[in-house]
């Protein structure tokens, strides 16, 4: 709480931020004690948004609740698509072939990219500046197009199956890529130059919105918002799957805690998402894309699994308990975003509106993935 | 006193740069489609909502009512009924209903279909008033297609 | 000369003022609307008429055809009278502007204390319609309005006070007399005066950015903080009346830089000086408003206040001192220099 807050016998007055405000991208309301432009207390309140998909996990069939993966957050649908069929594989003890692998991981850093590139068009557009979202956007339209010649989709992917793949990749998709990271690697230095290096950005993010890597701990933050509190964490890393590690990459750790090492981390791994799609393709190998033999219903032995992959929020945790039938017993989604708000009432204290707004926009929340 | 103005000119360099990267955009060609008067070809895999597929030969559709789209869908959109006539071999579909407000273009019917009698259409460009112009009678549709 | 009465001749042109701004207004949305789109890589409107050349007619249509809505709870005197405060004083300042040696609806002596003296009422509108409305975000937003106006009133009018020393004179005509001739005789570069002329100009521009809540500036506005900032209550041509207010003061601050630094009417060559002179530096400056808003983001009320306090008061108060002093050292460096030659 700030000394002012403190010194005038609590002479403050409650902000609605929300349901419907244009910081919160979406149906989440914050409960704002203010004192003047202050922010004495915070409260998140979640639920406008609700839509019930762990019940829903246990009323649909293992394949039928595929389609609900991409919607808990509709930017990095292919990461929860990867970490809800992962997590089935491992009970049904499915291989799934190496082509099919790497192709996961093309789509899945792509998607991770296109991710980004929103949040960082959507972050700028907080800090009043409109004009970087639209060459972002710009961007961003091209990994959609791609995703969408082999999905099907362009944002509610549902491309992977228990064991592989909904159908395969062809040659454009594999030149397009490449020349989407040809692109994007032109453009970067762009960003970097309007958006990065820009002295008002700068005195808006650095030292700003400090989050302790302890605060994370406390609240399970994951993702970009650790490790931009100096905490070198990835699931890619420090539980690989998938064929991650096999591919070279390193983990953007910042550890200056404010908005501006978040940024940066964000910024970075847009890099390294790049490095992994180019090693992949080039290893790519020929094969199936589906194991032989994929049981047709699909009934796990009964037990407790849990999965995490490295979604572009963070990691996204699944735990299934199967009771041996043809639907979960029970289904529980760890989303990344809800931890990460959950500090937010704790770290905006004390905080001015605008920072407190720059600090929400650096979490980077998807709210239909908070409230699922 | 060195420091302020470092900070000084390195912040205004910082602004001149930013605004010449705008100027530099300003004066390339414009990237958008004029969407009502262009649009775009939707590609080949692309999901859209589903349509019957009919026989090359006779138009009549491909669907042997067997059930399985009905219940692959998560959604319960898909409503279909056939009937045996008298010495066919097959059943023959009667009608077949997609209530498209519940779709979610998962596109699992289609993936189930062993006799590839659906498939997705290109269409994107869905409007409308009222809910009921989004159940769509599929059979009917099939059959102003073929003629 | 036809002789026109006085009365008549004045009304003429406050007609006229009002036109020049409703029409400003609404192009310069349409033109706004434009430079964001192809900064932005897209083309804005085009439907309404050629290059949607009718759209801000339309805009104005839907605008004045809109209910004014009066929100419960609001102070219903204070709500209909604030955006009058922000628009009436924005077109009392054109009175004194000259468009051109003899397109200027008064020749006053003191032309530029009662821009000035306009220009402070401007942010009154503000926060009696921030306060008028009832809704905390307005508050928010008329109380950051005023301090940052109040911040960046300093460094502007110690650069105008170094101007008036420059020019020994208030009267707008004559201070565009005085940078007749060529370019060089601008007081922007005019280096014999302070050799930090164009830094001055810089100075006072960016004050004018400010004063105008103008991105990267528009605190009071932020549209991702206050959702629409003191406005946020406003509908149809309140709205609309605002808006008119917000785009005169932008006309007016450039208008000022135009006279007081890019020499007025005056031709860069000396050649056919006039009034279509003067529009076409004062656009241009608007241009650069534009492509300044489409470029930046927001700065925070401190970031603003640390700008004013370190950069802009302190340069500004070396600058007067430098004009105070080459006003005295000048003319002996001259003679000097003379008589050595």
């Amino acid at each position: 709480m700030s000394d002012l807050a403190r010194s005038q016998n609590q002479e403050t007055f409650v902000l609605n931020l929300g349901p419907q405000h244009p910081a919160t991208h979406g149906v989440l309301r914050v409960k704002l004690t203010m004192d003047g432009e202050y922010i004495v207390e915070a409260e998140p309140v979640l639920g406008y948004i609700h839509r019930m998909h762990e019940k829903m996990g246990e009323n649909r069939t293992w394949a039928q609740f595929m389609p609900n993966t991409a919607r808990l957050d509709y930017l990095g649908a292919l990461s929860y698509n990867h970490g809800y069929v992962k997590v089935v594989e491992q009970a049904m003890g499915i291989e799934v072939p190496e082509r099919a692998e790497y192709i996961r991981v093309i789509t899945v850093e792509l998607n991770r990219i296109a991710s980004h590139l929103l949040w960082f068009g959507a972050f700028v557009l907080d800090l009043g500046g409109f004009t970087p979202l639209l060459y972002a956007f710009d961007d961003r339209e091209h990994i959609l197009d791609l995703l969408e010649s082999v999905t099907g989709a362009r944002l509610t992917f549902c491309y992977f199956r228990f064991g592989g793949l909904y159908n395969d990749i062809d040659d454009d998709f594999v030149t397009g890529s490449r020349a989407f990271i040809k692109r994007l690697r032109k453009r970067m230095p762009d960003y970097h130059n309007l958006v990065t290096k820009n002295i008002i950005l700068i005195t808006r993010l650095k030292d700003i919105g400090i989050l302790p890597g302890e605060m994370c701990r406390k609240y399970g933050a994951t993702g970009p918002v650790l490790r931009g509190s100096g905490v070198d964490y990835d699931v890619r890393k420090n539980e690989p799957y998938s064929v991650y590690p096999e591919l070279d990459f390193d983990v953007p750790v910042y550890s200056e805690c404010d908005s501006m090492a978040r940024y940066m981390v964000r910024m970075d791994e847009m890099e390294q998402s790049m490095r992994i799609i180019e090693q992949a393709l080039d290893k790519l190998p020929a094969g199936p894309i589906m194991p032989e033999k994929v049981p047709k219903i699909l009934k796990p032995e009964p037990g407790d699994y849990y999965s995490a992959v490295e979604a572009p929020r963070g990691t996204f945790g699944i735990r299934v308990v199967s009771d041996g039938t043809n639907k979960a017993y029970r289904l529980k989604l760890r989303s990344p975003t809800f931890s990460n708000l959950s500090l937010f009432g704790e770290a905006s204290q004390g905080m001015l509106l605008a920072d407190a707004l720059a600090l929400m926009g650096s979490l980077d929340l998807v709210i239909p993935e908070i409230d699922r | 006193m060195g420091e302020y103005f470092k900070e000084l000119f390195g912040g205004t360099k910082s602004l001149v740069v930013g605004l010449g990267i705008t100027i530099k955009h300003m004066v390339k060609p414009v990237v958008t489609l004029q969407y009502p008067h262009e649009s775009l070809k939707m590609s080949a895999r692309f999901r859209g909502h589903i349509e019957l597929l009919g026989d090359e030969e006779t138009g009549a559709s491909k669907c042997v009512v067997c059930g399985m789209c009905q219940r692959a869908c998560p959604s319960g959109c898909i409503a279909l009924a056939g009937e045996k006539p008298e010495g066919a071999k097959k059943k023959v579909l009667t009608s077949y209903v997609l209530d498209f407000t519940k779709c979610s273009l998962c596109g699992q019917c289609v993936e189930s279909c062993k006799f590839g009698a659906i498939t997705f259409s290109k269409e994107y460009n869905l409007a409308g008033p009222r809910k009921e112009a989004y159940i769509f009678d599929l059979k009917k549709r099939l059959e102003e297609r073929s003629g | 000369m036809m002789f026109i009465p006085e009365p008549l001749r004045l009304l003429a042109f406050v007609v006229g003022i009002i036109a020049f701004i409703a029409l400003n207004a609404a192009y310069l949305v349409w033109l706004e609307r434009k430079v964001a789109g192809h900064i932005q890589r897209r083309i804005g409107p085009k439907e309404v008429g050629p290059f949607g050349l009718l759209q801000p007619l339309a805009d104005g249509l839907k605008l004045m055809s809109k209910q004014l809505l009066v929100p419960k709870g609001v102070d219903p005197y204070l709500f209909k009278v604030a955006p009058l405060l922000v628009l009436v004083p924005a077109v009392m300042s054109f009175v004194t502007i000259p468009f051109s040696e003899n397109l200027v609806a008064r020749n006053i002596d003191i032309g530029l204390l009662v821009i000035f003296a306009f220009a402070s009422v401007n942010v009154m509108g503000l926060l009696l319609g921030g306060w008028g409305s009832a809704n905390k975000y307005a508050v928010i937003s008329a109380a950051r309005c005023v301090s940052q106006n109040v911040a960046y009133e300093i460094p502007m009018l110690i650069t105008v006070i170094t101007m008036i020393m420059v020019t020994h004179t208030m009267n707008l005509n004559e201070i565009v007399m005085q940078q007749d001739g060529s370019l060089l005789n601008w007081y922007i570069f005019r280096l014999s005066a302070s050799p930090l002329m164009p830094v001055a100009f810089l100075i006072f521009f960016t004050c004018s950015l400010a004063e105008t809540n103008r991105a990267p500036f528009d605190l009071g506005e932020a549209e991702s903080e206050l959702i629409a900032g003191y406005h946020t209550e406003y509908s149809g041509m309140g709205f609309g009346v605002f808006f008119m207010g917000e785009y005169a003061n932008i006309i007016i601050g450039c208008s000022l830089a135009t006279i007081l630094f890019l020499g007025g009417w005056q031709c860069p060559l000396g050649l056919y000086p006039g009034w279509w002179w003067f529009l076409a530096k004062v656009y241009l400056l608007i241009f650069c408003v534009m492509w300044i808003r489409w470029t930046y983001p927001r700065t925070t009320l401190w970031g603003l206040l640390n700008l004013s306090w370190k950069y802009l008061i302190p340069i500004s108060l070396v600058n007067l001192l430098l004009t105070g002093a080459m006003i005295k050292l000048w003319p002996l460096l001259k003679t000097f220099l003379m008589g050595a030659s």
